[in-house]
This record gives structure tokens, sequence and C-alpha cells, in this order.
């Protein structure tokens, strides 16, 4: 049947196209199979990681490098997180991660600040130096106090 | 060829088919009459096993078809053809493609062939040349002969007609008529009809059975049916509005109802 | 009846509500009975390729304008009502992550789903319901084919494979508006507009649309088959069925989103 064989190339088609949207949104957007595999992954605990959510941006003099891929609390009531670190980027050993807002009101990210050591951070070790989150709130509330003394 | 045995249907409360017991002789047509509501409709739906009994049983040959394995329910429906009310051809498929149905569906006969025998069988129904004509297209007549040609594709041993000739005009319903009595003699088919039309069901049968109220009252050959005594089969087969099958259905008495006494069940008289 | 019913309205609400949670209940599991019936027929001879390519053709392709449509002035009215309100706060740069957010957890499966309902759902109903009035199912089993095999398990495995399909080209052409409108029209920094969707965008996002989209779709076909193979065999039957397969499965689609989006948040 002539008919038939035009239904079946044209809901190929129409399969062709819903796939590539898929994968377009998956690529573009999720980034998922992107930055996931060609990244190495770093570890940082922070006192206070207050407002940062998976798939915040990790930003380096102001330039995305990777970003996060989980967060967690450890035994010590501390907050873990683990960012994925495009490979072509190099942090030294005594970097320090910090978390950020972009903005006054914007989201948060974590900023990364290159050291002066010559040796190598590698997939799965962790950021000793790290900076928590600056709490608006506490800083008001500590300068009012030394105001008062 | 078919037989039933204390064919018992009921639905909810009323019961459409009681204690029928009946004997379907091969290459004869048998014609069931009866007036709406009688059962009919129903009854054919179980010998089609379309319908499952509430209780009883049907064999077809030796084999029942109560509780039959839907695998081998399927093989023998390769021996049964069908003619609907309505004719319910698939309204996707043109005329062509609605006959080649059921020998694409379950035969390997390449395209040469079914074409041959598809247009066979619309020259039997007198519809060669219509071929590409969509269901929608047809008059209800046509689209009849060509659920006819669809229900004999396969050669059935067994084809069950569905109030062949209503709503058809008297030249197409006579056209059918013949065509079923012709068909039954000549390719030795067994015909089971369902029919109200008292003329052309005498008219085409070796056997008629009249059913009222689910219950048959009379059996035989035309000829009986015809000289039967039996009030209720006069007023069938004359048509009569009142008589032994009453003109009101309802079953309280009117006058009751009108005192607002309900529930009071009529004398029956 | 001639009675007059005597028993207080209240008792007569209640027995209503009864009776129809009753009946509700029964024609959950009938639907459910008669879709597992259906689907078993996936691991059965003879294989349904063909139709299901035929309904894949009908529900799949019949649906992609119509998606296309509401998908591009959903974007657009998004950007559009997005901008002014963040606007006000200045933070216009916000947009490109508000709007695709929205389109791809919430609006593209649900919408996507409810035009999917009225085109492709509706018709699915119609059609088995008119097969059931004229015949045809039965037709179909005097000539030993089985209508669950045939005509309810490809129109199932159609819209739940089709709607993902479809929900995902809805997204795409959704966040191509959006940008048009807010990127072109309302002067949004294009930087800030594709970055701040690109960066707020994550995995889970996306795959929890999709999940939805599966879902919406296989609810389609499970209730919109059912409505249509148990419809009154009248023509106004067909009608009341078509008319209940769009409400019941429109309501469905809107709680069961409820249930997804508190289970993916």
């Amino acid at each position: 049947m002539q008919s038939y064989r035009k239904v079946e190339v044209i809901v190929g088609i129409f399969v062709l196209v819903g796939v590539l949207s898929m994968s377009w949104m998956a690529i573009k957007l999720g980034q998922i199979g992107g930055m996931g595999t060609s990244g190495y992954t770093l570890s940082a605990t922070f006192d206070d990681a207050g407002g940062l959510r998976v798939g915040a941006d990790v930003m380096m003099a102001g330039v995305s490098i990777g970003r996060l891929s989980s967060i967690a609390l450890n035994d010590d009531s501390e907050a873990v997180i683990h960012m994925e670190i495009q490979n072509d980027v190099h942090l030294s050993t005594d970097a320090i991660a910090a978390v950020r807002t972009k903005g006054i009101i914007g989201e948060r990210y974590v900023r990364m600040s290159q050291g002066a050591d010559d040796a190598v951070l590698a997939s799965g070790d962790e950021i000793e130096e790290t900076e928590s989150a600056i709490n608006i709130e506490d800083l008001i509330s500590k300068y009012i106090f030394q105001g008062k003394e | 060829m078919i037989r039933t045995e204390h064919l018992t249907r009921k639905f909810g409360h009323i019961t459409a088919l009681d204690d029928v017991n009946l004997r379907i002789k091969p290459h004869e047509t048998t014609v069931i009459m009866g007036g709406s509501g009688s059962g009919k409709t129903t009854l054919l739906r179980l010998l089609a096993s379309l319908e499952c009994p509430t209780s009883g049983n049907i064999y077809f040959g030796d084999e029942s078809l109560v509780g039959i394995k839907q695998k081998r329910l399927y093989e023998l429906r390769a021996k049964m053809g069908m003619v609907f009310q309505y004719s319910a051809l698939l309204n996707s498929l043109s005329v062509f493609e609605n006959v080649a149905f059921p020998l694409r569906e379950h035969t390997d006969l390449d395209d040469v062939i079914i074409q041959t025998m598809v247009t066979m069988k619309l020259e039997q129904v007198g519809l060669r040349g219509f071929e590409d004509m969509m269901p929608s297209q047809l008059s209800g007549g046509m689209a009849k002969r060509v659920a006819f040609a669809r229900a004999i594709a396969m050669d059935p041993e067994v084809v069950f007609f569905d109030e062949p000739t209503s709503g058809l005009d008297p030249i197409s319903a006579g056209v059918i008529s013949n065509m079923i009595s012709d068909l039954t003699k000549k390719a030795k088919m067994t015909s089971i009809v369902v029919t109200h039309d008292v003329h052309a069901g005498l008219e085409i049968a070796d056997h008629v059975i009249l059913l009222w109220q689910g219950e048959v009252i009379i059996e035989g050959t035309s000829d009986m049916i015809r000289n039967s005594d039996d009030a209720r089969v006069v007023q069938f087969i004359e048509g009569r509005p009142d008589g032994p099958i009453p003109f009101s259905r309802s079953e309280t008495a009117f006058v009751d109802d009108l005192m607002h006494k309900p529930g009071t069940v009529r004398m029956s008289s | 009846m001639s009675t007059v019913n005597k028993q207080p309205a209240m008792f007569q609400m209640l027995g209503g509500l009864g009776r129809w949670c009753l009946q509700s209940i029964e024609k959950f599991g009938d639907a459910a009975v008669l879709s597992a019936i259906s689907l078993a027929h996936l691991f059965k001879r003879p294989w349904q390729g063909k139709h299901f390519m035929l309904q894949m053709y009908a529900l799949g392709v019949g649906s992609l304008i119509i998606m296309a449509i509401t998908g591009a002035f959903t974007g657009m009215v998004l950007a559009l009502q997005g901008y002014y309100t963040l606007a006000k706060f200045g933070s216009e740069s916000l947009l490109g992550s508000g709007v695709a957010l929205s389109i791809l957890r919430e609006l593209g499966p649900v919408l996507g789903a409810l035009m999917f309902v009225g085109r492709a759902g509706s018709s699915i109903t119609a059609e088995i319901g008119i097969m059931r009035v004229t015949e045809q199912l039965d037709a179909l089993q005097m000539m030993a084919i089985n209508p669950h095999a045939r005509v309810i398990l490809p129109r199932i495995i159609a819209t739940t494979l089709a709607l993902p399909l479809l929900v995902s080209l809805f997204d795409v052409i959704g966040l191509a508006a959006s940008y048009v409108v807010g990127v072109e029209l309302l002067g949004v920094n294009a930087g800030a507009f594709t970055g701040e969707m690109v960066a707020k965008v994550i995995p889970m996002d996306l795959y929890a649309g999709w999940l939805k989209a599966l879902v919406f779709g296989f609810l389609v076909g499970v209730i919109c088959t059912y409505m249509g193979y148990r419809a009154e065999p009248t023509t106004e039957g067909v009608a009341q069925a078509t008319t209940q397969a769009v409400v019941v499965s429109s309501v469905s689609i809107l709680i069961l989103d409820y249930v997804l989006s508190s289970i993916f948040l």
C-alpha cells in the first residue's frame, strides 16, 4: 500500500522531530551528558551554605567553570557540597571556595579563588579553605551592637 | 450444526431469553422471527458467541461455545460470517479493503489472488466496479451488499444475518433476500436470519422459529407457520396491533395508577 | 414511580454521593481491567505495529499543529507577563529562567496534555464509540480480530509515546517564542536571557516534565479508550462519553500533576 508507506515516513519524521527537541533541551538546557562527563568532582565543607541549590554556578573571576552537583549535611552539622568542574580548569590545592550572591537579591553561587600552591587538585579532592555565606542579618545586627559598645 | 440447550439470558431482572432449545440444521436457511424485544437479536448474538448466556449451553458442531478458549473461538469464527443490522463496515477502509479484510488478516494469499477473490465476491453481490468507494458514500442497500460480500469472503459454513432487510427499500430488500436463499442453496451454506419482516422471512425460510417474550412459541416450515392456529402466531403474521400479544406493555392496571395505588399487578386476561 | 419519596433531603444527598462514589470506583476498576487486558496483548502475537503506526499518525502527527500554536503563544504570553512583573523589581534578567522553568516543569506537560485531550482524546472516544454503535467492534470479533489488541492497545501505546514527543516540541517552540518576545521585542539582554535559562534548568526539571508527559499520555489513552469502548451504543451515548472522556481526562491530569509535582519538587 502506497499510502501506508507515506504514513510510516511521516510518523518517522514526527518521532525524529520529537527526539531532536528532547535532545536539544537535554544538551543545551539540562546539560545532561555534556558537562557532566567532561568534568571532575571536588568537594568542600561550609559552616553555612545558605541559599545554595543544586545546579548553582561555580565561578572564578566571574567566569562559570562548573556547577553544583549535590549538597548535603555531614555528621558535624556542616554543609558538604560537591561540584563538577570543567576539565580544562586547574585549581591549586590552596584555592578558596566562597558562597557569594549575584547582585543584592540575586541567587547564590560558589566563588572560587585561585591559590598560590603549584600542586593541583584532582577529582575527589576536598577544598580546605572555605568562606561561608555572608548572612546580611548577622552583619547588620553585628554592626548595630558594635555601635552601642 | 448449531444446538442450544436450556439457553437463558438475563439482563438484570429482565429475562431476554428463557430456556430456549433449538437445533439448527446445516445447509438450510433458519429464520428467527419475533417482535421487537422478543429476544431474537439476543439469541443471534448468543449463537454467534458475541455474548455469553446466563445459563444453558450452545454447541457449534460438537463443541460447546460456553467457556470456550478465545483462541479456539477465533479458529471457529473462520467458519462463521455475519451481516450486521447497520452493515458495520470499517469506515476507514474502502469497499475493496473491507471485503479483503478477513482474507488479509487470516490468510497469506498474495495481492493478486486476494484481488481475484474480492472481485468474485463483489460480482456475487452485484457491486463489481465499486471497489474504490468509501462506506460513507454507499446507500444502505449497497452497504449491506458489501457487508454480505465481506461475510462470505472466507467461504464460511454459517452466516448470521441480523435484520438483513430492515431499513431498505422493497427492491433492495428483495435483492438481499434472494441473495441469502441463493447462496444457501448454491454454496451449501447454513444461514441464520433474524428478522421482523414476516413476508421476506417466510419467503426464504426452510425453518422458522417464532419468539415471543424470550420463548419459542412455534417452529417449523413456513407453511406450518402460515397455517398455524395459535392466536399469537396469527396476530404476528397478520400484524394486528392488539390480541394475545397486548398493545399495552404496562404491567400495572391503568385505573390503579390513576388512583395513585402503585404496585398492583394487572390480572392476566 | 408515583410514590413521593419521604426520605429527608440530607439522606438523599448522602445516598447520591455514596452511589456516585461506588459507581466511580466500579468504573475505575473496569477501566483498569480493560486496559490491563489490552496491554497484555503487547506481548502476544500478532503484533499490531501497523495499527500503532496509523494511530501515531492520527493522534501524534495530527496534534502537531495545535501543539505548536499553543506552545508558541504560551511562551509569548509568559515572556510578556513575566517581563512586566519582573521589571517592577528590576530583575528582567531572570526572565529567561522564569519562563524556562514554568514551561518545562508545568505548562508544557499540563497545557500540552490538555490540548492533546481535546484534539486526540476526544477523537479516540468518539471513534471507538461510533465503532460500538455501528457494530464495527462486533464485526471485528466475528472476523476473529480481538478489539482489545486491535483497537485499544495501539491507541494507548500511541498516546503514551506521542505525548512526550509533542510536549518536547511544545517546550522548544515555547522557549523560542519567549526568546523572540523577551529579547527581540522587550529588549531583555540576550545573554542574560539564555544564560539564566541554561543556569537555572537542571536535568531533574527535564526528567520531571518528560515523566509527566508520559504519565499523562498513558492516562489519556486509558480513559479515552475506556469511555469509547463502554459508551452507551446510541448517538447520545457516544456524545456523552466523549464529553465525559474530556472532562475526566482533564481533571485527572490536573490532579495527577499536583501529585507528581509534589513528589518531584
